[in-house]
């Protein structure tokens, strides 16, 4: 009946608890990752920044020693000099002794011809008049050409000085070693994914890239997007993977130097601490629910058992309540009647002492009226007994005390009823405990208790049957179980069989007040009597009688 | 049984009536009245044997009171007291009081009359042996017998 509030209430206490316990360990687990994973990320920016400002600071070094070893070599020889094969020789090899990385070296004139040459190309004698760098290299000095394919159909850059010599403008130009300069640029990567390279002013890759296609084509980076300074951005790629690009112009403002690497990767060891976290967490929460569950379902367990025994509680109260209201109300009517009674009582009285006097002796009906005065009389006892009953409880306010033995007080009582059984055929069987103590209570009310019980036994069974007494002890309790093989009592009767008036008996055999009384002398003594019957089977009523140790005297 | 005096003292006139010409047919001498003053005044004038009290009465003096009067004026009448209530501790009470006994409402004659004449052998006996000590002293002191004259009047 009630198992719907007690789901409900356990519903309730299962979310609030969870809701309690659960909610700091998230908000405490989710805020201690992200501030984790922030710092994290931060360690890695800057990881990745200084790698991309030492490797741009690398390629601007190699770049500035080798335009600073080109210009050294114009400004201390002579057009005409370095204008000999054999010089030019002599300086390319010198320069290649002490620099490295230069693959061809030229002179070209102030009209674009290229004077001399050397280096594994034949390209004396074209005009490079026409090439935009040429008007570049006139105009500023020192030239830094982007990477081009050029008359050899390879992608290589060259590096052109300037030189002012009198009247007379000319040239001095190298190729740079596309392959040593990749070296250095590949230097820059770093892990399983990391990449490195260059690109210019346009997204066009200046060196080859770790992955995909390579040199000359066009990246899907907006160079724009790079500031003065080392700029971290994070882009996701073609192939769905997330990366962070560190890019940093080079000196000669044409070239931004990448360094780049897939975030997964370096945030494996985040990830992992990522897991652990989740792994606890998921670890307490199932703690907690589970630890939720167990406890809540022991409490409402408490609390079920608890109502339960309360419910039982409020039963019996209920009960004590109705009698006591009943006796009360009992003996006021009792006293109201009572007067009354006596008054009849002595009318009638009265009337047949005058029946005896003379002038009534002779009256045809003077055996009708001393028959109804007799009646009268009769039925005032009747009524009389049935106040007293009533009186009866009310009578010994305070149960005196004195030493008891309660198997002695049942013989006592089955020999008073003894001959009675025995006139119907019913057997008063015992089985008394042997070691029964003497206990504190009064012998009277005790036995008024039992014969009442044993009487009520008696008149059930009518005829042919028993009576099986028993009596047994605990720690602190005497039972008395008076069992009679009768025919029983349906569940409506046994609830009311110690209500006042209440009887089965006919009318004038029973006043229905004997297990009333018997119930409130156990209840006043501080014991119990209960009923259990079934239809057809006999009923047995168990006297609880608590165990008091005699005082000594 | 020796006649003997009775006061029968019950605010309900209808029993106290029937249960006057009741013990006046028995020839006892019997007087009735409605309240405890009533008693106490008829107890004043006159000597009882036996007297029967009503504990429960409405009005100024209730039984036991009257019982506190009475025993302090007649110390030897016998009280019976009557009750028709769960009032068992006032009879109790009144028993300590010096009461002869009580008796539940509605009780018959019969057992009355036995009650009652108990009471009066009991006070007969206190009598007979005041009587023997008072014989004994005047044996002793015969001048005695004019104070005790005096003390009767």
């Amino acid at each position: 009946m009630k198992t719907s509030l007690y789901i409900s209430l356990q519903r309730k206490m299962m979310f609030i608890t969870s809701l309690v316990s659960l909610a700091p360990i998230l908000i405490l687990g989710g805020t201690i990752f992200y501030q984790f994973s922030q710092m994290y990320r931060e360690k890695i920016e800057e990881q990745i920044e200084y790698r991309a400002r030492t490797q741009a600071e690398a390629l601007d070094l190699f770049l500035k020693e080798r335009t600073a070893i080109l210009a050294a070599m114009a400004d201390t020889h002579s057009f005409q000099y370095m204008s000999e094969g054999k010089h030019l020789s002599e300086i390319f090899e010198v320069m290649n002794r002490r620099a490295g990385a230069f693959v061809d070296l030229g002179i070209i004139d102030s009209a674009g011809q290229h004077l001399a040459y050397v280096g594994p190309y034949d390209l004396v004698g074209l005009n490079y008049y026409q090439q935009p760098w040429f008007g570049e290299v006139v105009s500023k000095g020192i030239y830094i050409s982007d990477v081009y394919l050029g008359y050899r159909r390879l992608p290589h850059f060259i590096i052109a000085v300037r030189r002012q010599e009198n009247q007379n403008t000319w040239i001095l130009r190298a190729t740079i070693d596309p392959d040593i300069f990749g070296n250095i640029v590949r230097a820059g990567r770093a892990g399983k994914t990391g990449d490195a390279y260059i690109i210019n002013k346009e997204g066009i890759f200046q060196t080859d890239r770790r992955f995909g296609s390579g040199i000359l084509t066009s990246s899907d980076l907006d160079p724009s997007r790079f500031g003065s300074r080392t700029t971290i951005i994070e882009k996701r790629n073609g192939l769905g993977e997330n990366r962070l690009y560190a890019g940093t112009w080079l000196e000669n403002g044409k070239w931004l130097s990448v360094i780049s690497q897939e975030i997964t990767e370096e945030m494996s060891g985040l990830f992992a601490t990522r897991n652990a976290v989740i792994a606890i967490i998921v670890c307490g929460i199932l703690a907690i629910v589970a630890t939720t569950f167990i406890t809540t379902r022991l409490t409402l367990n408490r609390f079920r058992e608890a109502d339960k025994k309360l419910n039982e509680l409020n039963a019996q109260l209920v009960q004590s309540d109705k009698l006591a209201a009943l006796g009360k109300m009992a003996a006021g009517v009792a006293h109201e009647i009572n007067n009354p009674l006596a008054v009849i009582l002595q009318k009638t009285g009265w009337m047949e002492d005058l029946l005896t006097e003379e002038e009534f002796q002779g009256s045809k009906n003077l055996k009708e009226y001393i028959t109804s005065v007799k009646k009268i009389e009769e039925h005032v006892d009747r009524a009389r007994k049935v106040v007293h009953g009533m009186l009866g409880y009310a009578r010994r306010m305070e149960p005196k005390l004195e030493d008891v033995d309660v198997n002695q007080v049942i013989v006592q009582t089955i020999s008073l009823l003894d001959y009675v059984a025995r006139l119907r055929n019913i057997r008063i069987q015992t089985e008394l405990a042997q070691d029964m103590p003497v206990t504190a209570s009064d012998q009277a009310q005790l036995q008024q208790v039992f014969f009442n019980l044993i009487t009520n036994a008696i008149d059930a069974i009518e005829k042919d049957g028993w009576v099986r007494i028993t009596t047994r002890k605990d720690d602190s309790n005497i039972q008395v179980d008076i069992e009679d093989n009768g025919p029983g009592m349906s569940d409506d009767i046994q609830k009311r069989v110690f209500d006042p008036f209440f009887t089965t008996k006919e009318p004038g055999k029973g006043t229905g007040l004997g297990l009333w009384v018997t119930y409130n002398i156990m209840e006043k003594m501080g014991g119990h009597v209960t009923v259990k019957s079934r239809k057809g089977e006999g009923t047995t009523f168990s006297v609880n009688i608590p165990m008091v140790v005699p005082q000594k005297k | 049984m020796d006649s003997f005096r009775v006061l029968v003292v019950d605010d309900e006139e209808d029993f106290l009536e029937t249960l006057v010409n009741r013990l006046q047919k028995r020839s006892i001498d019997t007087v009735g009245v409605k309240s405890g003053e009533e008693a106490v005044q008829n107890v004043k004038g006159k000597l009882f044997d036996v007297i029967l009290l009503d504990i429960k009465m409405p009005g100024g003096m209730d039984g036991i009171e009257a019982l506190r009067e009475i025993k302090k004026i007649q110390p030897l009448a016998e009280v019976i007291l009557l009750t028709g209530h769960a009032s068992i501790e006032t009879s109790i009470e009144g028993m300590k009081l010096g009461a002869f006994d009580y008796l539940l409402k509605p009780v018959k004659l019969e057992e009355l009359l036995t009650k009652m004449a108990q009471a009066f052998e009991k006070k007969d006996a206190h009598d007979q042996k005041i009587r023997k000590a008072r014989l004994k002293e005047l044996m002793r002191f015969p001048g005695r017998v004019f104070d005790h004259e005096k003390e009767d009047k």
